[in-house]
């Protein structure tokens, strides 16, 4: 058993760099996630941005975090989508059948899923700027900012495993990652919540992506960011905790 | 050192309702060619699936290469390789990719010089830097049969090694797998092919309804038969044999 213990951290460099092939070889799966948020970008700030009363002056500004949160929320669905595909081939079989500890092929996969997202998140934070997104924000709110987009893409990923694990079929592989795209439309992310119905509003303002898009939205500009920050890291750990649990169970089950 | 690769006796295993080994026993010499029999569904892939580790059994036991399977995986791991039924090759990775990808996971030095001599060998040289979703059905069981050869395992697993691929490509992984064992691996392999069996096998184990219902050398075999009438039949070419004339290729 020792031998297995000594390479862990070396065989899940072998598996990260297996799927960041993966991704080199296929950049079209970094644009395609990349492509949408970048679109709906565009649209709400050329098309219904003028209409859009947020009390600031700089729409793109106001946007940014929720964008973020979108291609994050899509981008997770390769990682769903890679692991499937790894199921249903042999390949898991061969490294199970390996001297590798078992669960390296998946963390693989997850650390995979952190470094696509930040390379899309990097991408549309460029073509923010070149549209006028501009932040005053310091390298400790930068780095706070890199956090909450690190575990949220975490807590995402291990539901996107539960997923990949789970499905029955490609096209079901995907179908999870609807509602969570479609969050951040419910939330401050493009609007104020204070325009919505009482309903709405109140689920608007309680759900973790308004949590998450304010704190993101005051560290970029330079603001205090209050305890928007501790729900939001709050909510992001909590997801990731029960996801990772209930995706480690599938896993062994799947896979043993 | 043993001269018995696998034992394996009295072996169980059930899914849910469905008991699928009851009570399996036999033997494979190190160094030999162990051919196992059986139609679909009658547990070849369970019983693989067992001694490579990626299934636990209910009953019984099974040593590979002089280890427990269930108190000593990771031994049995070290000392094996798996040509599963489905190639397991990375499809988006080259061919190069996924030999340096298994070399660096046994931890062996100079992956890079590993794949390039397996690459030759395999005639997969000129495809080395494709993807091998490019690849023909043969280029990739070679390919797979490869990845299985580095680390210079004791003993192979290979899970119907030729399902699916056409009269060339079976006569190329037949060669391979009788060079592999005159190298002094072990070749455990399943297949619905009979003539597979004849090929290659040293024993051969029919398994049927559970159980091992016969286990012996050809020879063995033919002898629980009435022995063989002398008939004049006129001879026949089989379809195979024109084939194989044709595209300018002998079988053996």
């Amino acid at each position: 058993m020792e031998t297995i213990k000594n390479h862990f951290f070396s065989d899940i460099g072998v598996m990260l760099g297996r799927s960041m092939r993966h991704i080199s070889h296929s950049m079209d799966t970094i644009i395609t996630v990349t492509i949408m948020p970048i679109m709906f970008m565009l649209l709400f700030v050329y098309v219904f941005g003028g209409a859009i009363q947020t009390g600031t002056d700089n729409y793109v500004n106001y946007l940014l975090p929720g964008i973020l949160l979108i291609a994050i929320a899509s981008g997770i669905t390769y990682t769903a989508y890679r692991l499937f595909l790894d199921m249903r081939s042999g390949i898991f079989e061969r490294f199970h059948s390996m001297p590798i500890a078992r669960s390296a092929p998946l963390w693989g996969h997850v650390l995979t899923s952190l470094v696509s997202n930040a390379i899309s998140v990097v991408v549309i934070i460029l073509v923010a700027l070149i549209m006028g997104f501009r932040s005053s924000a310091g390298i400790l709110s930068w780095l706070a900012v890199a956090g909450i987009l690190a575990l949220f893409t975490l807590a995402l990923t291990w539901i996107a495993v539960i997923a990949g694990l789970s499905a029955k079929s490609v096209d079901g592989v995907g179908a999870f990652s609807y509602p969570l795209i479609f969050l951040p439309f419910i939330s401050s992310a493009f609007v104020p919540t204070a325009s919505m119905p009482s309903v709405v509003r109140a689920f608007a303002e309680n759900q973790p992506v308004t949590y998450l898009v304010e704190a993101m939205r005051s560290l970029l500009a330079g603001q205090s960011v209050g305890n928007d920050i501790g729900v939001a890291l709050a909510w992001c750990l909590g997801i990731m905790i029960v996801a990772y649990l209930f995706a480690m169970r599938t896993y062994k089950q799947k896979a043993a | 050192m043993q001269n018995n690769s696998i034992q394996v006796k009295g072996l169980q295993k059930s899914y849910k309702q469905l008991h699928v080994l009851k009570g399996i026993d036999f033997e494979v010499e190190t160094g030999s060619i162990f051919a196992l029999l059986g139609s679909n569904g009658a547990g070849k892939t369970t019983i693989i699936k067992i001694l490579t580790t990626l299934l636990k059994h209910d009953g019984g036991t099974a040593a590979v290469n002089g280890f427990d399977v269930a108190s000593k995986p990771a031994n049995v791991q070290q000392s094996i390789s798996l040509t599963g039924q489905f190639a397991a090759v990375d499809e988006i990775l080259t061919g190069r990719e996924n030999l340096v990808m298994i070399a660096r996971l046994r931890h062996l030095q100079n992956p890079r010089q590993l794949a390039d001599n397996l690459l030759k060998r395999f005639g997969l040289t000129d495809a080395a830097d494709r993807r091998v979703s490019t690849y023909s059905g043969g280029m990739r069981r070679r390919l797979d049969i490869a990845m299985s050869l580095i680390g210079k395992p004791r003993l192979i697993f290979l899970d119907e090694p030729t399902t699916g691929l056409d009269p060339e490509a079976r006569i190329e992984v037949w060669k391979m797998v009788k060079e592999l064992a005159e190298s002094g691996t072990t070749v455990f392999l399943t297949t619905q092919n009979l003539e597979e069996a004849e090929q290659l096998a040293d024993r051969i184990a029919i398994l049927h309804d559970g159980k091992i219902i016969v286990n012996g050398t050809l020879e063995e075999l033919k002898k629980l038969f009435p022995p063989a009438k002398v008939e004049y039949v006129e001879k026949q070419l089989t379809l195979e044999e024109i084939f194989l004339a044709i595209i300018g290729k002998k079988g053996e």
